[in-house]
């Protein structure tokens, strides 16, 4: 009996061993130890100033101890990439200042009693908020730490060698076996010459040949967690570094764009980007196409757009001619310069009560809507009134690139210019541009100003067309429409970093390809000489997880094996041959399991016949085609 | 109009056309599924398969590789075993027909129904793409219909495979129905041209890419819910609630007041649990699921990456935080945390299995709920 009491245990020692080290995935602490907190680290605290120091000591580097440990393990890991799939919720739900400032004031202005709250909680940059960065950071300390002591695991594993036979290979996962009458030794020699040439690291034993395979598996999981890593590094010192701008620019306007701090209509930059370093280039806008959807349903969509420019790399250098299109950005000084929006600006020319030009040039104008309709807004501050007194004057109204006044509205229906009007009212009075406030271009703040009037006391407004004017009532003035000028909106920016972080993205999904298709699994062979003088060979495979491959590439072992080995035709109860082998060391159970596997081979044949499944063996092919084993494509 | 435009009308006619028709093929392979299962329902091994789960001996676990026709008799036979205590041994169900030959002919018929409605259905995504002259993903029809052809593709593939996936059938059929109906009614948007930003080769590598990876992902969806039943029939069954007989008895013995809810409970309970033991056991099925999920977890991957690179040239910056962005990265880290999940002690299963549902909610968020409740650079829905 003693015997049948010891065997299990070496048994499951030796199936432990055979199974070891064939990842480097860190040790799963029973769910029980993992989630205790341990009492104390101190132990014995020895009396006096001394023993409490050391106690104090151990009890300190213990708990950090304990702390690196759940934080590198596992269960900490899952943990933190699912706050990490939480936390980015809220700002998919919450405007961002960094995706939309004018959506996110507009949202502040509608929410009062949330908005003090939502800041304090920095909710309007969730993604560079304390707790966010807390989350990221954390798991990326995991990260490393959970890396480095596996990337010396797998040297050590690399340096050793596939771990021996298991005593009983039936015990694997899979398992196959046959007699021959070809000797032991020349089996083996010829099981490591398969082996070899399908490439598995092979190792002879005691009667027995070791083998490994798929060690790529963990070079491309530690390659996806080490890109992961080279990412985010990437990433943020294109945050620390980076710099963009936007900048409208009115066709043939004649200065165009010059990059430096002062040109921009806005302009963020890393924390660590000096806007010296801007790079000194230039461009103007010669021209811009734009074409739009005539018919059907999307009719008015934009379809192409294109903005022609000039553009020098360096003051003195020379001028160059460029198309920049939507998905084309133009590459100039480590920087790129992508063409971001569009719509028109009215050419005007305003004249004085003298008669004098008091202004003549475009007029800033925003589109309001998909077909263009934009609002004008022009201040004029120095004119005068008909006798030659100050009289500040502004024009408010809509440029509107196609106007069908049968819809009834003054919305512009298509977005070229097919019938341009320019609708405007005007303003006289105090503009309010010396108070100091900074003023909008876009807005006019008509508080200290008056509306002109006609002479039936009904308010003051023309529309205009191309070469058409308007005569201001009390011969304060005129405005005349002279044209369409185009104007398009440009991003400048540059972002350092952007081939580690492009390299670090290829190499993630090459790793974690690796990390996921690849295998790592385990052969053995075994060829003995049985007590009929005949060589028993057995085969077991065993993988590193659930897998469909590990029976298929075992079967092709096996019959590239057999061209070396040929099987002996067998007596019917060919299931006894292995174990007559070691009838010493069978126990009851698995003797009944063998019986069970004969029986079960038997039933095998008739589970062909569909009406006659009712086994009441479980019975399964394991046929290397089995649709049961699901796709690893 | 002109002679060209024309011809793309006529093409964005016949597209329809076509959609409409593998509408009706699958209604008919969804009613063709429909009778398999109730014939498997009726027939002798539909009834015995839960016999023959519930006896299904933990510790055995002996699976025999036999060989097949004569040719290959001298093949060596694989035996394969699981870890003992494990439920993998549990056998998979006898399928949809459960044995019975009627069934299956109508099972046959059914995917042979859906054989047909792929074929039209591929027709009209690859006219509609004609007629448009484009790659046929620009709005959310276009979507829809392509992201439901790619799904019966990975399903017919898998079949090709020889696969044990036919149970798939109809689930897959049914939620096609509702994606082309959501499709053609609510989602329809007539041919049409590209905003400038969609133009560009990205547009082929990204949304295909996105599109396969989704259809791929449904299916190991469902593969992961129908794991979650089957799992709970299989502890059902052990427990001794269920199994050959035992809800019948039940059934019996009600008392005779008892409401008709309660006997209309039981009864339910019963379809369902023989539908679910003609099911491939839950180990199957999770396995399934995994190796889809943890196949398609490069591609979506590369899907973000390739995304990225096309914002770049785009809009000037590879990542921005859009809510498109926003929610394929969660989809992504949701996966991941799939993934770890089951590498992790005390989160395999169950677990796992919620997360990897999770993870699929995502996905399907990230498609119609931020096309249609957040704007955003990526909203092309289509819809007003
Ligand atoms: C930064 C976030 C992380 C992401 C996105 C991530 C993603 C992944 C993915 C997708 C896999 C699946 C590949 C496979 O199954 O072989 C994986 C596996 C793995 N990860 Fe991570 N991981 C992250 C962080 C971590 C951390 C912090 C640890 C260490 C505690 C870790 C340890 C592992 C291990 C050991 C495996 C292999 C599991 C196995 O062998 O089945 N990962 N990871």
């Amino acid at each position: 009996m003693a015997k049948t009491d010891s065997t299990p245990t070496t048994e499951a020692q030796e199936d432990a061993a055979a199974g070891a080290r064939l990842s480097t995935a860190p040790a799963e602490e029973s769910e029980a130890r993992g989630q205790v907190v341990p009492g104390s680290f101190g132990g014995v605290r020895r009396p006096g100033a001394l023993g409490a120091l050391a106690w104090t000591g151990r009890e300190v580097i213990g708990w950090l101890r304990w702390f690196w440990r759940q934080l590198t393990s596992m269960r900490v890991a899952l943990l933190l990439l699912l706050l990490l799939s939480l936390a980015t919720i809220p700002g998919s739900l919450i405007p961002q200042t960094s995706v939309d400032s004018v959506k996110t004031d507009t949202w502040k202005e509608a929410h009062k009693t949330l908005t003090p709250l939502y800041e304090k909680l920095q909710l309007f940059h969730v993604y560079s908020s304390v707790w966010f960065s807390a989350i990221y950071i954390l798991l990326f300390v995991s990260l490393i730490g959970c890396i480095v002591p596996r990337t010396w695991q797998f040297v050590g594993q690399l340096r050793g060698r596939p771990p021996k036979a298991p005593r009983n290979l039936t015990r694997l996962p899979a398992y196959t076996t046959w007699r021959t009458d070809t000797d032991p030794e020349q089996v083996l020699a010829s099981a490591r010459k398969v082996l070899r040439r399908k490439r598995f690291r092979t190792e002879a034993g005691d009667g027995s040949v070791a083998s490994e395979k798929g060690y790529l598996r963990e070079v491309g999981n530690l390659l996806f967690h080490v890109s992961l890593i080279v990412m985010l590094v990437a990433f943020a010192s294109a945050q620390l570094w980076k710099y963009e701008g936007g900048k409208l620019i009115v066709e043939g306007d004649k200065d165009g764009f010059a990059n430096t701090l002062t040109q921009y209509d806005d302009f963020k930059s890393g924390s660590l980007f000096d806007t010296d370093d801007l790079p000194p280039f230039s461009f103007k806008l010669k021209g811009f196409t734009g074409s739009y959807e005539r018919t059907g349903p999307q009719k008015g969509t934009p379809r192409d757009y294109a903005a022609h420019i000039t553009y020098w790399e360096r003051p003195d250098g020379e001028a160059r001619d460029a198309t920049i299109k939507v998905n084309e950005p133009l590459e100039v000084g480590g920087s790129k310069v992508y063409l971001q929006g569009h719509g028109y600006a009215p050419k005007v020319t305003v004249r004085d009560g003298k008669g004098n030009i008091a202004y003549s040039g475009p007029v800033a104008s925003l589109p309001l809507d998909s077909n263009i309709t934009e609002t004008t807004v022009l201040k004029v501050p120095d004119s005068v009134d008909k006798d030659g007194k100050p009289l500040q004057l502004g024009f408010l109204g809509n440029f509107v690139p196609t106007l069908d006044l049968r819809t009834g509205s003054m919305a512009s229906v298509f977005p070229a210019l097919d019938n341009p009007h320019l609708v405007l009212t005007a303003y006289y009075g105090n503009l309010g541009i010396d108070s100091g406030v900074p003023q909008s271009v876009y807005k006019l703040d008509t508080k200290r100003m008056k509306q002109f009037k006609e002479e039936g006391g009904r308010k003051f407004a023309r529309a205009l067309k191309p070469g058409e004017s308007l005569t201001l009532p009390n011969g304060a003035g005129s405005l005349k429409f002279d044209g369409i000028s185009n104007w398009a909106t440009f991003q400048v920016s540059h972002k350092p970093a952007d081939l580690p972080a492009l390299a670090g993205a290829v190499a993630a999904v090459v790793g974690v390809a690796g990390s996921l298709f690849i295998q790592r699994r385990r052969v053995w062979v075994r060829a003995v000489r049985g007590a009929d003088g005949r060589t028993v060979v057995e085969l077991a495979g065993l993988g590193r997880s659930e897998s469909a491959k590990v029976p298929e590439e075992l079967l092709e072992l096996a019959i590239a094996l057999q061209g070396d080995a040929p099987p002996v035709a067998e007596e019917p109860a060919e299931g006894g041959a292995a174990a007559e082998e070691k009838a010493e060391a069978k126990t009851e159970a698995e003797a009944a399991e063998e019986k069970a596997e004969q029986k079960a081979e038997e039933e095998a044949e008739a589970v062909e016949k569909p009406d006659d499944a009712t086994a009441e063996e479980p019975t399964r092919t394991a046929d290397p085609t089995d649709s049961s084993e699901g796709a690893r494509a | 109009m002109n002679i060209a435009a024309a011809a793309n009308e006529n093409m964005a006619h016949t597209s329809n056309v076509l959609i409409y028709s593998a509408m009706a093929v699958y209604t008919l392979a969804f009613l063709a599924h429909i009778t398999e299962w109730v014939f498997g329902s009726r027939s002798a091994v539909g009834r015995t398969a839960a016999a023959i789960t519930a006896e299904a001996r933990p510790a055995v676990a002996v699976t025999v590789r036999k060989a097949g026709g004569t040719a290959v008799l001298e093949r060596p036979k694989v035996v394969t075993r699981s870890a003992p205590g494990a439920r993998d041994d549990v056998p998979d169900g006898p399928g949809a027909a459960g044995g019975s030959e009627k069934g299956d002919l109508y099972g046959r018929i059914a995917v042979s129904l859906t054989v047909l409605a792929f074929v039209l259905h591929a027709g009209g995504v690859v006219t509609r793409a004609l007629s448009v002259e484009r790659a046929p993903w620009g709005n959310m029809y276009e979507f829809s219909t392509t992201f439901g052809m790619c799904a019966v593709g990975v399903y017919l593939g898998l079949l090709a495979a020889r696969k044990n996936i036919r149970w798939l059938g109809l689930p897959l059929v049914t939620t096609i129905l509702l994606d082309l109906g959501l499709a053609i009614s609510v989602l329809y948007t007539s041919s049409d041209q590209l905003v400038p930003a969609l133009r560009s080769p990205w547009l082929w590598i990204h949304v295909s890419c996105a599109i396969l990876s989704g259809a791929a992902l449904y299916v190991g969806a469902v593969s992961t819910l129908f794991y979650r039943f089957r799992d709970g029939y299989e502890l059902r069954l052990a427990a001794g609630k269920t199994g050959p007989g035992i809800l019948e008895k039940k059934l019996k013995g009600l008392p005779s007041d008892a409401g008709l809810g309660i006997r209309l409970g039981v009864r339910l309970q019963m379809s369902w649990d023989n539908m679910l033991s003609r099911m491939p056991s839950a180990a199957t099925l999770d396995k399934f699921g995994y190796r889809i999920n943890a196949t398609v977890f490069p591609l979506w991957t590369f899907t973000i990456i390739a995304g990225a690179i096309w914002a770049e040239a785009a809009w000037g910056r590879y990542w921005g935080w859009d809510p498109k962005e926003v929610w394929s990265f969660i989809t992504w880290v949701a996966y991941a945390s799939y993934l770890h999940a089951r590498a992790t002690a005390g989160w395999k299963g169950r677990k796992a299995a919620y997360l990897g549902l999770a993870a699929f909610g995502c996905y399907i968020f990230n498609y119609y709920g931020v096309n249609f409740l957040f704007g955003g650079k990526h909203s092309y829905s289509g819809v007003e």
